[in-house]
């Protein structure tokens, strides 16, 4: 079964028409990437619904925007691989 | 349907919460300024109020599951098809139904129909934010009751 990254990155890959070679686990979503929020809006229904959870986005961005966490928290794609993975793991605890 | 006032809904006919869907109807107008340029001689109601009526109906919907505490925006059209041409004087019927509730962001699946024929369909997306001001809430609060939106459905009775 592929990684989460790999999952990750292809859905990126199909939902933003981004090449899939150059998404790389250390890809910041917005700075590297280039996808905005609309664009994320797609990204996150199909994470939502290939893993079966609810990426928490409000939380995320009322976090940044109060200084309590940084945008790389979320959006550099092996943190936002970590996050997927913690929140299906709490899903299926 | 009051077109030059971006009034599109009538009337609520059925709002499934548990369903996550409605339907509502619109009776599009004999006459109105948007036919005079649309077409001159062959009045056709235009594609993008079909998109915009299909957005109130989810719009309504939306409000319903976040019992007026969110203000859905139209944030995203996918996959309109407008199928057949709507006249003056047709009876519209709107279906939406919820496909993804994510976080802050819903999307719907819409159509539009006259007489059991679809008319079009789209998907599309909302982002839902507190209401920005009372005057809008309290706008939006006097087209529920208009349109017959459940007096319970209110956050606040």
């Amino acid at each position: 079964m592929s990684s989460t990254f790999d999952r990750v990155a292809t859905i990126i890959a199909e939902t933003c028409d981004i090449p899939r070679d150059t998404i790389t686990p250390e890809s910041h979503a917005i700075d590297d990437l280039g996808i905005d929020s609309l664009d994320f809006l797609d990204i996150a229904f199909a994470i939502d619904k290939a893993f079966g959870i609810k990426l928490p986005l409000e939380k995320w961005t009322q976090e940044v925007n109060d200084g309590k966490a940084t945008t790389e928290q979320y959006f550099v794609l092996k943190n936002l691989s970590a996050r997927i993975d913690e929140l299906v793991a709490a899903k299926d605890a | 349907m009051h077109l030059e006032y971006f009034h599109l809904i009538d009337r609520i006919a059925d709002l499934r919460t548990e369903q996550r869907s409605i339907t509502v109807e619109a009776q599009v107008p004999q006459e109105s300024t948007i036919f005079e340029g649309h077409f001159p001689g062959h009045p056709l109601m235009p594609g993008v109020l079909l998109i915009e009526s299909m957005a109130q109906a989810s719009g309504w919907l939306l409000i319903a599951l976040t019992r007026f505490e969110r203000m859905p925006f139209l944030a995203a059209v996918k996959e309109a098809k407008m199928r057949t041409f709507v006249t003056p004087g047709e009876l519209l019927t709107i279906e939406a139904a919820v496909l993804h509730e994510g976080s802050g962001f819903t999307i719907t699946e819409a159509k539009v129909s006259v007489g059991g024929k679809a008319k079009c369909n789209a998907t599309l997306t909302f982002r839902q934010v507190p209401f920005p001001n009372d005057d809008l809430r309290g706008h939006m609060e006097t087209m529920a009751r208009r349109i017959g939106f459940p007096q319970q459905m209110f956050a606040h009775g």
